[in-house]
Formats: C-alpha cells, sequence, structure tokens
C-alpha cells in the first residue's frame, strides 16, 4: 500500500526549564543540562559551554536520571538494630543521629581525638572533609588516594610538580604522537576520549601500552601487549635507547631540569648523593663559561650537564652524568628486557624511534615570546609534540611510584613537558613537592591538629612517628614501612584498627567508600573484621559510623548511618583548593546546587558535617558564642576563607568583579548558577607553556590567588629525598629506621627511577602462582555505582573472567566453562570467556560488577549477584610472610600504594556450580529500602 | 506490502568511524535518555533491578578478531567496537513487510519510522531487517526503532546547534557524524569518500544510508621493519655513543653548539 505519511510534532516542548550544575557519575566532573519537566528530572545531556566536556557526556552521565531516581537510594538517618553485616536498621531522626555520633565522638575527642579514623572515598569537598578532621584533631585522616593513584600523583608531583588528570593534560591539539599507558578509561573520562577523537582526526597516531586491548586500546594505531608491572622497564629500555641515539633535549635539560645540579658523589661523605647547595640552600650548578659552581637562578649561568669537579675535596657529578651512567648500562637494553616486557626488542626499538621522530624532527615553534626567570627572554615556543598519559595501570603495582618517576624522567628527557605538543599542567599545578604543606600529626585532646594532615615528606624528619618511633597513623602512612605515602593509606585502616596495631580505635567514620566490597582488598576477611567481637562479645572496632547516598555494602557494616543525597540534590565545590576542573589554558572551578530538592530525610554529607562539628564544637565550625558558624555547606562554600580573600570558589567574589582573590561575595553562587555551574579565567597567551618557569605564568598564578609569590623551581630527575631515606637506611642521621626494612629502602628508593619485579613476592611458597591477574573498570560504570542503575546493568551486568588464547586452549575451555582462579591467599569460582586481545600470560575482569545479595535494592536473581565476583578476595592487603615472619602490606615500598595488580594467580577448569553462582559466597544483607520494581517506563509527563 | 518513496529529497544518516569509537557506551544511554522521554512510548526495562531486559535503539557491540599472518608475520588480535542502529536504508524490506503501513520512510529526509498507532506489534519487520535494528517494546507491544531524532533534528525549541541526534551530540570521541548523505558536497559525504566509508552488509540489498568508516591499518610499529636498511626508522635510533663516556663527550660537543 502507498502509505499517507503521518503528521508529525518535530518541535515537541523538551522541557520547561535547563538548569545547569555538575555531573558526579564519576570522578570527571563535566557540566550538565538538566532538563526539567514540571519540576521533575527529565532529561540529562552535556552542557556545550562547560570546559570539561564541551557538551559530550559519557553513558553513565547520560544515564544519570536512572542514579538520581534509584530505588537503592537511602531514605532517612539510621541506627543499626541487628549484627553488623545483617542490614537490619530503624530509620531515626537527624536529631538522634547527630546525638548518637556525638556521643562517641565528644568525649574522644576530650581524651584523644586519635580514637577517631575519619577516612573518605570518592570524596570530592577534601579541602572541606580534611578540615573539619584536622579541626576535631586526629591524625587519621585520608581520602582514598592510597588505594587509587597515589603513585601517579606523587611520582609527578615529586618530579615535576604535577602529574597527569587533575594536575595536566597533553596538548591535544597539537600533539602528533600520543602514549596511553596503562588503564585509564576511568580517568579522565571525557576528556581523554575528546582528545583521542582529536588525535584521530588529525591524523596523529596514538600508541597503547596495556595487556588488555580493550576501550581506548582497541583504537590505539599500535598495540604493546605488555606484562603486567613491567612498564617501568620498558619506559627505562625507551630511556635507554634514546640516550645513546642522543635523542634527547639537551637546551632544555640545561635550562630547566636538575640535569646540570651537582651531586656529591664521594660514597664516603655523609652528604652523599645529596644536592650541593649554596649558603642559602640553593642548588648549585656548574658553570660552563666561568668554570665554577653557581646558584641555578642566575641570570647569565651557563650550567654544564657534564663532568666531575671537586668541591671541599668531595667528588661532585652531574645528575645528567648519573643518569647517562645508570641507563646505558646493557641491562636497560631491548634486548634484555624483551622477555620480562613480553615485547619484542625491535618493537621497542621502534617505538623509542618514533618517539625520536616526533620529537625531533616533526618540533612544534609557536611564535610567542616569553620570558623565563632568570629573566632571559625568548622569541617562540619549541614543542616536542610526543604527549603521554598514565593512571591505575601503572600506579597500582609496588614498583608504581618509581615506575610514574620513569615515565615522568621520558617525558622530560625529550622536553615534552609544558611544551607545545606535549603535556601540560593544569592550574594549580605546577607546584612542586616543596610547594606543598608537610604532613602532620601531632595530637592534643581537646585541640586541632598542627596542621594539615596529608603533604609530602622530604626526609626522616618528617615522617609521622611518635616519640617512641611506633606511628601516629592508624594507617601507619608516613612511616619506615611507606616514608612517602602523601595521600594516607585508606586500604590499612580497617586491618589496622582490627589488629590494634599501631593502636586500637573507638570509632571508624567513613564516607562513599565501599570499604566492605570492592574497595577493600581481601573483601571476605574486611567483611569479617568489621564484624568481630572481642571476648567480652564487644565489636573489636567499637563504632562505625558511614555516610553514603545508597544502600551499599558498606552500609550493612555500620552502626550510624548518615544518608546522604543524589548528585542533583546538593551543594558541592569542585574548589582550587582541592581537585578542581582546570584546563591547561586556564583555571576553573565548579559548584552542584540542588537542581531538585531531596523528597528523602537526607542531608548532603557535607552539610551534616557542619551541624555535627557545631555540635562537637569544633574550631571553626562555631562562632564565639558557641553557635553553628556555617548554616550548611553552601554558606561555607561562600562565606569560609583558608586565606585572607580565598576561598573554596574564585569566582565573582568581592562585589562580583573579582576572581580568585576578594573578600566572600554572598550572592557568589547565584553568580555560578547563571554561569552554567563554573567559573573560569584564562591563562594569557605568552603564560600557556612553560609555566614552572615562565614568568608570566608566575605572575599569573600570584594574581589569582594560586600562591603568594612567584615559585618558580627545576624539575627534578633526581629524587632527593628518596635519597634522603636511603641515606638514613645506609646509617646516616638520628633518625633511623628499623633494621628489618633497611635492606628494602636502600633497594628501592633509588634517587632515580629503578624497576623491579614488584610481582616476585606473589608467586607463592612452591612458585605454583604463574599467571596476572588483573581489573579494569569500564567506561560505562564507576566502581559499585552503576550496578544499581537500571540502563547502566543492562550494559554492564556480567563480569565473565577474560582469558588469553593460551589458557584458554591449554585448559580446553569452552564457551560457558567455569574456573577456579586460586592466589596464595584464597580462591574464587567463576564464570570464563576467551579474549584473543589479550597478553598471553594475563587474565582480567571488569571491577565491582559482583554484588553481595541484597545491596543496591537489587534483587537476588540479579546476574551481579549470582555469577558476578570480585576478583578482591584473592588479593591480600598483606603479603605472604617473610623468612622472619614479618609480613609488609601489600603497597608500594615508598608511598603505601595498594598494589592491586601484582597479583599471581593459578587458573584451573572446574564444572560449572549446580547453581551457577560464584564462590565465595558473602551471605546476604537485609534491604533497608526495598527492592527495585518489576518494570520501568521512564517518562516524565 | 507497504510501499517505499519511489525517491526521498534527502537521505539523512549517521556516519560511523570505526577508528574512533572506543565502546563507551555514551551513545546508548543518551539515545534511551531521550527517546524515552520523546517519540511514541516510553523505551521499557523489564525486570530492571533482577535479570534485565529493555529496549535500546542504539546498542554497541564489542567483538575480537585475529587476522591472519602477513608475509608469515603472526598479527595481533584487535577488538573493535561496533555500534548498532537502524541503517535508514534505501530499500528498506522492514517498511515493505510491514502489514499496516504503520513502518514508512519519509518522503523529505528518508528515516524510516514507525507510527505506533498503526503498529499491531507483529515483529515482522524486525524479522525483515537483516541488522537486528528493530526492538519490540514488551510493555507497549510495538516496534520501537531509531527516530534519528526527528524529534530533535528540525525541533525549533532547540538551539540550531542542538539539532541533531542526541547520540551524535553526546559522542566523546566524535565518532558519530550526522548529515545528508544524498548531497555529495555534504561534511558526511565528503568524510565517507575521504575515508572510505563502507556500507554494512551490501549483499542484503538494502542500500543502507548510514555508513561505515573503517579503522585505519594497525600495528605498524613492527619489530620486521627495524631490521633492515631500508626501514625509515632505524636511522633514528644511530647511536652517538655506545657508552656514557662516548655519551657525555657527545653532549659536550652538543652543548658548545647550542
Amino acid at each position: 500500500m502507498t502509505i499517507q505519511q503521518p503528521v508529525l510534532d518535530l518541535s515537541p516542548k523538551v522541557s520547561d526549564e535547563v538548569r545547569k550544575t555538575t555531573c558526579y557519575m564519576c570522578a570527571c566532573r563535566c557540566g550538565i543540562n538538566v532538563h526539567m519537566k514540571n519540576g521533575k528530572v527529565a532529561y540529562i545531556e552535556g552542557n556545550k559551554d562547560h570546559p570539561v566536556n564541551r557538551g559530550v557526556l559519557c553513558a553513565k552521565g547520560s544515564a544519570g536520571i536512572m542514579q538520581h531516581n534509584a530505588p537503592s537510594r537511602l531514605r532517612a538517618p539510621m541506627k543499626r538494630v541487628g549484627e553488623r553485616g545483617e542490614g537490619k536498621f530503624e530509620e531515626i531522626s537527624w536529631d538522634e543521629a547527630y546525638d548518637i555520633a556525638a556521643s562517641w565522638l565528644k568525649p574522644i575527642r576530650e581524651t584523644d581525638p586519635s580514637k577517631l579514623a575519619f577516612f573518605t572515598g570518592r570524596d570530592q569537598s577534601q579541602s572541606f572533609t580534611s578540615w573539619w578532621a584536622q579541626a576535631f584533631g586526629t591524625p587519621n585522616y585520608a581520602a582514598h588516594g592510597g588505594f587509587c593513584s597515589v603513585n601517579m600523583a606523587a611520582g609527578g608531583i615529586y618530579t615535576m610538580g604535577g602529574a597527569f588528570w587533575e594536575f595536566g593534560q597533553p596538548d591535544w591539539d597539537r600533539t602528533k604522537l600520543f602514549i596511553l599507558f596503562g588503564v585509564a578509561e576511568d580517568h579522565d573520562s571525557n576528556p581523554i576520549k575528546m582528545g583521542l577523537g582529536k588525535i584521530k582526526k588529525n591524523g596523529a597516531k596514538v600508541v597503547g601500552v596495556n595487556p588488555v586491548r580493550s576501550g581506548y586500546n582497541a583504537v590505539a594505531d599500535d598495540w604493546f601487549g605488555i606484562t603486567p608491572g613491567t612498564d617501568g622497564l620498558l619506559i627505562l629500555s625507551l630511556v635507554h635507547c634514546l640516550l645513546k641515539a642522543g635523542k634527547i633535549d639537551l637546551e632544555y635539560l640545561r635550562d630547566f631540569t636538575d640535569a646540570p645540579v651537582l651531586i656529591d658523589a664521594d660514597p664516603k661523605s655523609p652528604t652523599h648523593g645529596l644536592a650541593l647547595l649554596d649558603d642559602d640552600g640553593h642548588k648549585l650548578v656548574w658553570d660552563r663559561t666561568e668554570k665554577r659552581a653557581r646558584c641555578y637562578d642566575a641570570e647569565d649561568v651557563d650550567p654544564d650537564l657534564t663532568g666531575v669537579w671537586e668541591v671541599d675535596g668531595i667528588r661532585h657529578r652531574t645528575v645528567f652524568q648519573h643518569l647517562a651512567e645508570k641507563y646505558l648500562d646493557g641491562q636497560y637494553a631491548p634486548e634484555a628486557v624483551a622477555g620480562a616486557t613480553g615485547i619484542p626488542a625491535g618493537r621497542i626499538r621502534a617505538l623509542a624511534a618514533e618517539i625520536a621522530r616526533v620529537a625531533f624532527d616533526e618540533a612544534i615553534e609557536l611564535p610567542i615570546e616569553w620570558t623565563d626567570f632568570r629573566g632571559r627572554k625568548h622569541t617562540n615556543m619549541v614543542g616536542r609534540p610526543v604527549s603521554m598519559h598514565s593512571m591505575r595501570g601503572i600506579s597500582a603495582h609496588a614498583n608504581g611510584f618509581q615506575t610514574c618517576r620513569a615515565l615522568h624522567m621520558l617525558q622530560i628527557l625529550i622536553g615534552s613537558v609544558e611544551t607545545p605538543g606535549g603535556f601540560r599542567f593544569k592550574p594549580p599545578y605546577p607546584k612542586p613537592a616543596t610547594g606543598h604543606p608537610k604532613p602532620h600529626c601531632k595530637v592534643t585532646p581537646g585541640a586541632p591538629l598542627d596542621g594539615p594532615h596529608l603533604g609530602f615528606t622530604h626526609g626522616p624528619d618528617d615522617l609521622c612517628l611518635k616519640d617512641d618511633g611506633s606511628p601516629a597513623r592508624i594507617d601507619k602512612a608516613y612511616t619506615w614501612d611507606n616514608p612517602m605515602s602523601s595521600h594516607g593509606m585508606m586500604h590499612m585502616v580497617i586491618s589496622n584498627a582490627h589488629a590494634g596495631d599501631p593502636y586500637k580505635i573507638d570509632t571508624l567514620f567513613l564516607y562513599m567508600a565501599n570499604m566492605a566490597w570492592n574497595s577493600s582488598m581481601n573483601t571476605s576477611g574486611t567483611m569479617q573484621m568489621l564484624s568481630d567481637k572481642d571476648e567480652n562479645g564487644d565489636y573489636v572496632i567499637p563504632h562505625i559510623i558511614y555516610s553514603d547516598a545508597y544502600s551499599s555494602e558498606m552500609v550493612a557494616y555500620a552502626d550510624l548511618i548518615l544518608p546522604d543525597t543524589t548528585y542533583l540534590e546538593r551543594h558541592d565545590c569542585i574548589s582550587l583548593l582541592d581537585r578542581p576542573i582546570c584546563e591547561a589554558e586556564a583555571a576553573a572551578d565548579a559548584i552542584r546546587w540542588p537542581v531538585v530538592e531531596p523528597d528523602r530525610d537526607v542531608k548532603g554529607f557535607q552539610s551534616a558535617l557542619i551541624e555535627l562539628g557545631a555540635k562537637l564544637g569544633l574550631p571553626g565550625f562555631v562562632t564565639d558564642d558557641g553557635s553553628q558558624k556555617f548554616k550548611d555547606y553552601a554558606d561555607y562554600m561562600v562565606s569560609h576563607e583558608r586565606r585572607p580573600g580565598v576561598g573554596p570558589l574564585m569566582g565573582w567574589r568581592g562585589n562580583g568583579d573579582e576572581t580568585g582573590r576578594g573578600a566572600p561575595n554572598p550572592a557568589q553562587l547565584d553568580r555560578y548558577i547563571e554561569n552554567g555551574g563554573f567559573a573560569i579565567a584564562q591563562i594569557p597567551e605568552n603564560a600557556q607553556f612553560y609555566k614552572p618557569w615562565n614568568a608570566a605564568y608566575q605572575e599569573w598564578a600570584v594574581e589569582i590567588g594560586l600562591f603568594d609569590k612567584a615559585s618558580p623551581y627545576l624539575f627534578t630527575l633526581w629524587c632527593e629525598p628518596l635519597r634522603r631515606f636511603q641515606l638514613a637506611a645506609e646509617g646516616h642521621g638520628e633518625r633511623q629506621p628499623p633494621e628489618h626494612l633497611r635492606a628494602r629502602i636502600k633497594a628501592t628508593m633509588d634517587p632515580l627511577p629503578i624497576w623491579w619485579d614488584a610481582t616476585a613476592d606473589h608467586g607463592g611458597a612452591d612458585g605454583e602462582y604463574t599467571v596476572n591477574a588483573l581489573t579494569q573498570r569500564p567506561m560505562a560504570m564507576y566502581h559499585s555505582w552503576g550496578t544499581q542503575n537500571a540502563w547502566l546493568r543492562q550494559i554492564h551486568g556480567r563480569n565473565p573472567m577474560y582469558l588469553p588464547t593460551e589458557i584458554w586452549e591449554k585448559h580446553g575451555f569452552d564457551e560457558g566453562a567455569w574456573a577456579r582462579i586460586s592466589s596464595p591467599h584464597g580462591e574464587i569460582t567463576v564464570p570464563v570467556a576467551h579474549m584473543p586481545a589479550l597478553n598471553h600470560n594475563t587474565i582480567w575482569t571488569w571491577n565491582a560488577i559482583g554484588k553481595r545479595k541484597g545491596a543496591w535494592a537489587l534483587k537476588d536473581n540479579a546476574p551481579e549477584a549470582k555469577e558476578g565476583f570480585l576478583l578482591n578476595h584473592l588479593i591480600h592487603e598483606l603479603l605472604p610472610p617473610k623468612q622472619d615472619g614479618m609480613r609488609w602490606s601489600n603497597s608500594d615500598p615508598i608511598t603505601g600504594q595498594a598494589a592491586w595488580f601484582d597479583l599471581k594467580v593459578k587458573v584451573e577448569k572446574v564444572a560449572p556450580p549446580a547453581d551457577l553462582t560464584s564462590k565465595p559466597n558473602t551471605g546476604r544483607q537485609v534491604s533497608p529500602v526495598g527492592q527495585g520494581p518489576d518494570k520501568l517506563a521512564w517518562e516524565v509527563e | 506490502m507497504t510501499a517505499l518513496p519511489a525517491t526521498t529529497d534527502k537521505k539523512l544518516g549517521l556516519v560511523i568511524d570505526l577508528d574512533t569509537c572506543v565502546g563507551c557506551h555514551a551513545c546508548v544511554t543518551a539515545c534511551k535518555g531521550w527517546n524515552t522521554q520523546n517519540y511514541g512510548v516510553p523505551l521499557s526495562d523489564q525486570d530492571p533491578y533482577g535479570m534485565p531486559s529493555g529496549t535500546f535503539l542504539n546498542r554497541i557491540h564489542s567483538f575480537q578478531s585475529q587476522p591472519e599472518p602477513v608475509n608469515d608475520i603472526p598479527q595481533l588480535a584487535r577488538t573493535t567496537h561496533f555500534p548498532r542502529s537502524c541503517l535508514h536504508c534505501e530499500d528498506a524490506p522492514c517498511v515493505t513487510v510491514c502489514p499496516t503501513g504503520a513502518s514508512y520512510k519519509r518522503a523529505e529526509d528518508g528515516i524510516v519510522l514507525v507510527n505506533e498507532d498503526a503498529c499491531m506489534g507483529c515483529g515482522l519487520c524486525a524479522w525483515a531487517c537483516p541488522y537486528g535494528a528493530r526492538e519490540l517494546d514488551q510493555q507497549a507491544g510495538v516496534m520501537k526503532k531509531c527516530t534519528l531524532c526527528v524529534d530533535r533534528i528540525y525541533n525549533d525549541n532547540l538551539p540550531e546547534e542542538d539539532r541533531e541526534p542526541a547520540c551524535v551530540r553526546t559522542c566523546p570521541a566524535g565518532a558519530r557524524h550526522f548529515g545528508d548523505l544524498g548531497d555529495p558536497e555534504s561534511d558526511v559525504s565528503k568524510l565517507v569518500a575521504e575515508r572510505g566509508g563502507v556500507d554494512l552488509m551490501p549483499e542484503q540489498g538494502t542500500k543502507p544510508v548510514n555508513q561505515y568508516l573503517p579503522p585505519r591499518p594497525r600495528d605498524t610499529l613492527q619489530a620486521p621493519e627495524m631490521t633492515g636498511e631500508e626501514d625509515v626508522l632505524a636511522p633514528f635510533l644511530a647511536p652517538v655513543a655506545e657508552e656514557p663516556k662516548g655519551l657525555l663527550a657527545w653532549v659536550d660537543r652538543a652543548l658548545e653548539k647550542i
């Protein structure tokens, strides 16, 4: 039949109103347009004006409506009425909740504030939560960086004053070769995808170095399916090749790095390995023209990279000379590393040659004049268009800190940091380790801590040790075990608190961290520790307070629940004081604001902390008359000043026309809302590259309040803090490490990047565990949050263990098969699937898909709670016992970064279980919010 | 049973870049979010918090392939992300098979739509579609498919820059493009010409309007190319020195010249 086309309404009304706020479906912090219909959220799309996402939005963000309306949302404060882990609660009022919390917290604040351990997970308000913890007086505060990517952050900051993601980004528009090391699909989600799109459009090359060819590696022009944990070795081999060929940027090394700095090279000297300083503490370089040691920043200094000089009878050599000797060694030749890395020598050489070709044959020159910190004028900006990125993939190994340093050394050697086409910092970076605070841990009953908890150590004197040398912090951060644990070690808190080592605590207070599930190693053990009782029948960890918006696994293990809002119901500031949304070309920050009011008795956690802080009378949270100082978090965002004139938000300060610095402006949030939820301040054109040394940038940064005086610095290929700890291990200085750690500190804390096989401790006594096992997070899911999302769980509801062809064929697996995967610590029985594009000796699965029965308002037939599983059961927070009986934490010995990816396992084929349910069985929890509906057909009328 | 228009004024469609698609599923949920709220009945989900199954107009499939050796050199296995939705075929078998005239192809722009009022949910069109691009909504019992966001692309209530399908607007990697493939001068037609865009399953004779851009050659940084003198990259690693002493002497000379 021929048809009469129906008449369509081609211009239906889209919404009544668009409210612009900031996404929180992951840590990317994109701008979103929330379309409202009849006061309800009808549709969410990206904000085209927003500096982070320019209108695009990922699967999570676009499915935000299902998160906002998830049936797993908590409804009111609750107190536990069953046993820990059961999930039996009674809803209570906020007043009762605060009374309970205060009845636990007030006495310990007055006697010993360190009895509180306050740790936050995917917290985007760390400058606020840490300030609360500091006012309380406990040294036991950190966010989740220790089990996430502290190696990347600290490795970058100690080496060049910034790292990837929030700290910096590739110069997407100009780069011609982009090398991506390890899994990075989760940070920084949309900007990397947008960047990859630009690179492809520009005809530039993408190289992926990753055991798994999925996600970004699927579109990589060249894939290097490396053996997990050997990235550092591959990078040092690239360095070897480039040095040997002289493909390094000598001018850049001479002018902007510590390559010419003179280092004490006399093994007998007490300052062996430390830089030669002038009387004012400035590093000295050898001047080629004047033939004498001079301060590095003199205007007419002509630094040399080579040679040996004696000063006061002590031989000094340049950093560059140390470096050249180390990496020209044959142990880093491609042929020598091919076996361990799983990359043929020829391909390593090909990659090195491609880096050399692009960096030097395709160099970029921008005709922009600029002046450096020595006062020298430059007529152009030269760039080496090779850029790199990395996140957890190389971080989450025990050798991760040194690997991250190696990666930055590679970037620096070719002159591709803060130059056109390379890697660029984002404000408030560049900011070297010396520009950050040191850690503080001095506890005084009834009083605040003596300073910020987290910071950067520069030697043994900065460790957080008590007078008797025992750890001051419950997580043992900043001790000889992990001297440079800049983000704390959240993954050790529960196990240490349970063991009463280094001391017992009274209250564990957690925010937004699913520690009873996917955020802990040794999940079954952690659940046990949280619910263990002592001989008197009391819980070993006496009190647990938890704040979450959703009915997660952790909820069931808490005594008191402070229900948080969804991301569309809350105030937040994405602040320059902690983790802003800046771009390489601009400073930027953002807010969230309640585009809808909660329809439940819930409160933004930060507002709850403000009320609890006032109830406890914490300094800063009460006025002189003892009344509550801030009405709520929104009030704090506007009126708090961290330094005079500098507050959480930079935009529209003073009378509304000041940026960065200025008095609090009561109308500030209105201005943010009018502007789409963010503020942005462009960096002047002549200040956009060479930022650590660019006088114009330094001036601009002071002007908008990033710091108070110009602070140029040299990149530090030679990491002196590492060397100071090593010196102590060699017997120098007052503060000495315990004997059992001496050898390890000497071996691992090399001031130049090194590599060792961090998986060697994981093979078991008989070496039977030989296969690498990893997880990665899908781009369409964020930790455990995604599973309650009715749309996203249809995309990623299952997580088989993916096996490479060799293992698949060796064991005769076929479709629908199951395997027992075991490690020295435990075993799991799980479904498997075949994946050819995978390193031949590596298996992997999606992270945090598996769920405990009863959690997240899911039904018992949910695949996540049946065949879904966690790899975490195989990973212990401690390494197997050493010969001396000591058990070291399964962490980087330098930073304490959780070494998730050092796991080694054995794979055995087993018959599918009769109930087709994975093992171990972790029991079930009662859902305090019931279960989701049987059907859904989402439409807002 | 239902006739196709003899010609259409435009051939609106998508160009999907398989070289760039990272498989992030942004287009999948952006599509679901827009279309559950707009054209026709909402896109339902059955047992959404148990064993879920729902209606989607756009899905991504990720598959693995192991290329055959080239000149006896083994090739690395690959992963491809393949977005799948209605291709708005010129010879759309889903339209001609429709017994009620519910499925139709618009004469003005070539978009294939389902008139839900006339759809009886028989499912013949889904059987006829060789691409599996139609899904019968289990709750409403009507056939759902990509509308190319017909209620966005002409929508006067949207800013002009937003008048494109939700999947295209949201795609973070820029792997999806929208335009008139009947106009050889359009950006999408030029892109197809430049990148060698292809029909999906041309042997089916459906003449799909949507085009797929194939992945660029992969894994060209290979060992065998590095061995011979003919290799273009080898000179970039020509050694200036074998030992530290030699390197430092070279650096010394080089610094002298800067």
